[in-house]
Formats: C-alpha cells, structure tokens, sequence
C-alpha cells in the first residue's frame, strides 16, 4: 500500500519527465532504427552486389562495429565524432556546432543498427529463392523492377523476426546515451530517483514503461509478420 | 478436381500490346550456332533452331545434354558464350565482355524482347508473395503497362481456360504442384507471348498431376502458339510436335518431325536414347 501512494506521489511530481524522458528514447530509437535500416539495405545490397573495395569496406565497417562494445562506440563515437566534425568544419572555415543529443544519439545508434541490419538482410536476400528472380527477369523486368516487385517483398517475411529484434535491441540501447548526458528515459528515472529518494519506485515506473513499449512493439511485429507471410504455410500446417 | 476447360479463346488476337511488335514476323525465334561454356566446360556446342510461327518443337535428350542451359540462353537468363539470336524478327544486340565473353549490348532491347516469350519453369518458380491472380497480372501491369483492370479481365479469362478460376486468390504455396504450374502457364500466356518456352514443364511434378498440365500445354500447342518445349515426355512430345530435337552432348544429334526422331532415325545415339526411356 506504501509503495502505491509513494508510487504516485512520485508520477505526480515527476510524471512529465518520465513521459519526455520516453518521448526522446523512442525519437532516438525510431530514428536509429530507420537510418540503421536503409544502411542494412544498401550495406546488404553492397556486401551481395558490390565490387572488391565496397565489399571489402562494408566488411571492415560490420566486423568492427559489432567487434566493439556498444557502450565504448558510443563514447567513443560521441565524442570523439563531434569534435572531428567541428574540427573539420573549422579547417573549412565554418563556425563550429553544438550537435543536438537527439542528432548525435541517432547518428551512433543508427551506425551501429546498420551493422547488424546489414547481415540480416544480406541473409534474408541470399533466401529468397533464385527462381523468383529468374522469373521476374524471364518476364522482362530491369534488375531494379525485379529487386522493387519481387525480391524485396519476397525478402521481408524472411528478415521481419531478425530486425524486429533489433528493433527491441535498440529501445534499450538507447538507455546507453545516458553517459553522454542524454536525457532519455534512463537517466531521467535516475535523476527522479536521486531527488525524489523513491529508488524502487522509480525503476518500477521504468521498467514498467519499457515493458509497455516492447509489449506493443511485439502486436505490431506480429501483425506485419502475419500480413508479410501470407503467401508462406506455417510449420505446423505441414 | 475439374479438368481444364480446353476452349480457343479470340483475346489473343483482338489486343493491341504497344510496347512491343506485333507479331508479323513468321521466324518467332531463330537461334544459330549457339555455344555456351562454363569455365573450360563446353555445354553447347554450336546448337541452331528455327521456331517458325505455329510451330511446337520438343528439345529431348538425356541429363546433361544441354537441353535447359539452351532453353534458357534463347532468352538470356544465360549468356551465350557465341552465336546468334533472333527474337520475333529482332536480332538481339550483343558486344563482346572485358573477357572476350558476349554482352548484352542493349539491356532494354532484352527486356523488351523477353516479353514475346513466356517462360514455363521446371520448379514452376512463382512469386509466392502474390496470389495467383496477382502473379498473372503482374508482368502485363508492370512490364507491359496494360491497366490493372484489363489485365485483371485477360488473367482471370487466363485462369478460367486453365481451370483456376476458383484458386485466383489462393497463394501459390497452397495449392497442388500441377495447379501451380498451371498458374505459371497461365502467367507466362496473360504476357501474349510470340513464343512459350516450357523447361521440364512436369519432371517436378508427382506422377498423377502430369496429365492435367499435359493437357494445357497441349490445348495451347492446338491453337496454334508457337513452342519450344524441353521435356522427358517422350509420349506427349511425340503428339504435340512438329519437330523433335535430339540433343547429345551439346550438339543436334538428330532433328525432324516426331515419326523421324522417334521411329525412323538415322543416328544409332537417337535410336538408344529413345528406346532407353520407353
């Protein structure tokens, strides 16, 4: 009973921060996410279709980045980003910025998306069956036509379960950005917690927050899955 | 299940399909001296045919002989390694690679030469993501540029000759292997081809579903569509063609009409392969 009324004394004072506080991890993982996505696609297309140097360079680029700790990248590419882009912008001539943390937080997380989004793509790619292709190209459609009409819808249903993964991966990565002083849902609940003195009370609210976006994270995968895999039998109906 | 309803239908002849010729050539395809080598493997050695229209010739020969890898250089799903090719009375424009192999010169000049060819698949090769209506309609609406709702009239008039009028909103994946190649022979006629092109039409299927895509394939070559078939159907290639090829080894053993090849040949090769699969 204590924890309830101190649990909503603590939503009453500091119920706002928690919301902006989730407003901005989901900002930044809805961005990290689309921009980790068209890097899956291209890096995936690049990793297939690519010559020497660009297979080599996306090589390079998914090894180290997923060789490294998500929570060093981020430091590292944070700081060390800003002040070679102002670096950079100075030796031009330019007035050196302050990049946004919203800016920034996408910029880190999407490159790191786009790693891991390029080898689940590049698998689901490989899977789509070469007839359909053959088939797509034997009825006179140009390369791009084929990928647009066949592979790429043909792909989503093999690539849904792997990027709705990472899709649930990067809702919590987000809560890494609160070493670079990012005001996201976890370093709100911290500074609450320190003011407020409810500890338990404010990681419960968190938790719970988090637990309510993953919840409605998986309804609409599932809903994308079924409507995506419409054209496939399931297991157990064979 | 219903047997194919085998009617002559007019609509191939009343449409006007403006991206491309209409089809006044009487060579649909003329392929000559056609090679095809994988690294130092020489599949093809110098293999010519003359598909005039109206004509049906079956490509036979034992595994391996080049029948398919043929099959598919006619419309380019492989490279020549040299030859030539000639598509409804357009010949097709080639230059020669960095290797020395042969180009396409003209990537849209294929494309567009690909649509007087409809092509049936071994492992029926349907897109599994659309209906089977949707794959009918898909290369007259999106290669063709004819309008969904008179692509959707031609395909369903497509499937009711087919005798999958009824599965038009089924997915490929649920239905029989001789239903979908059904559905394939239908997508490969909704693109009024000049030429079908059938690879193996029914060595995927299960013995019983033969007949029934036998049996379109057979309606078609009736009303008079030209064809090049590859098939192991000694029987049915015996009925249908015109002419028959023999194929050994990468080259025409034997040509001729179906009592030539079948009873009457001069090659001791043909007379073996022919008794062997009877």
């Amino acid at each position: 009973m204590d924890f309830i009324l101190s649990t909503a004394n603590l939503l009453h004072e500091w119920g706002p921060n928690f919301l902006r506080g989730l407003t901005a991890t989901l900002q930044i993982a809805f961005g990290a996410y689309l921009l980790g996505l068209v890097i899956g696609i291209l890096g995936a297309l690049g990793k297939i279709y690519g010559g020497r140097f660009l297979k080599l360079f996306l090589e390079v680029y998914t090894t180290i980045i997923r060789a490294v700790p998500e929570l060093v990248l981020i430091l590292l590419l944070y700081y060390a980003g800003t002040s070679f882009l102002n670096q950079l912008l100075e030796a031009l001539g330019f007035n050196t910025v302050d990049i946004s943390g919203v800016a920034a937080g996408i910029a880190v997380l999407g490159l790191v998306q786009g790693a891991y989004s390029t080898e689940v793509i590049r698998g689901a790619l490989l899977a789509v069956p070469k007839g359909e292709t053959d088939a797509a190209i034997a009825f006179g459609m140009s390369k791009f036509k084929a990928f647009r009409r066949v592979i790429l819808p043909a792909m989503i249903p093999l690539a849904l379960p792997g990027m709705a993964n990472l899709w649930m991966i990067v809702t919590k990565d987000t809560a890494l950005l609160a070493v670079v002083g990012f005001e996201e849902l976890a370093l709100v609940t911290k500074q609450a917690a320190a003011k407020s003195r409810l500890f338990l009370e404010a990681f419960v609210v968190a938790a719970f927050l988090y637990l309510c976006v993953t919840l409605l994270s998986n309804y609409f995968f599932k809903l994308l899955e079924r409507r995506s895999t419409r054209g496939i039998p399931k297991l157990d109906q064979v | 299940m219903p047997l194919p309803v085998i009617k002559i239908y007019s609509y191939m002849n009343d449409t006007d399909v403006s991206q491309r010729d209409n089809h006044s050539e009487t060579t649909a395809v003329h392929v000559e001296d056609l090679h095809k080598s994988y690294g130092t493997l020489e599949v093809l050695k110098g293999v010519s045919l003359d598909a005039h229209d109206g004509d049906v010739i079956s490509i036979i020969g034992s595994s391996g002989s080049g029948k398919s890898t043929f099959l598919r250089c006619i419309n380019l799903l492989e490279l020549p390694s040299a030859g030539s090719i000639t598509i409804a009375g357009e010949p097709v424009k080639f230059k020669p690679s960095k290797r020395g192999e042969m180009q396409p010169a003209d990537a849209s000049q294929i494309q567009r030469l690909r649509t007087n060819l409809g092509m049936v698949f071994q492992s029926f090769n349907l897109w599994r993501h659309m209906t089977v209506l949707q794959n009918v309609i898909e290369a007259p609406v999106h290669v063709l540029g004819m309008t969904r709702a008179e692509a959707i009239e031609k395909g369903e008039a497509i499937l009711e000759r087919v005798g999958l009028y009824d599965k038009r909103d089924q997915y490929p994946a649920f239905l029989s292997g001789g239903q979908q190649q059904r559905a394939s022979i239908a997508r490969a006629l909704a693109i009024e081809p000049q030429a079908m092109l059938f690879d193996e039409p029914t060595s995927a299927l299960d013995p019983e579903l033969v007949s029934e895509v036998l049996k379109v394939i057979q309606s078609i070559a009736e009303e008079g569509r030209t064809m090049i078939l590859v098939t192991h159907e000694m029987a049915f290639a015996r009925d249908v063609s015109s002419n028959v090829i023999f194929l050994h080894q990468g080259l025409v053993e034997e040509e001729g009409t179906p009592d030539k090849v079948f009873n009457n040949s001069s090659s001791e090769r043909c007379r073996a392969f022919v008794k062997s699969v009877h």
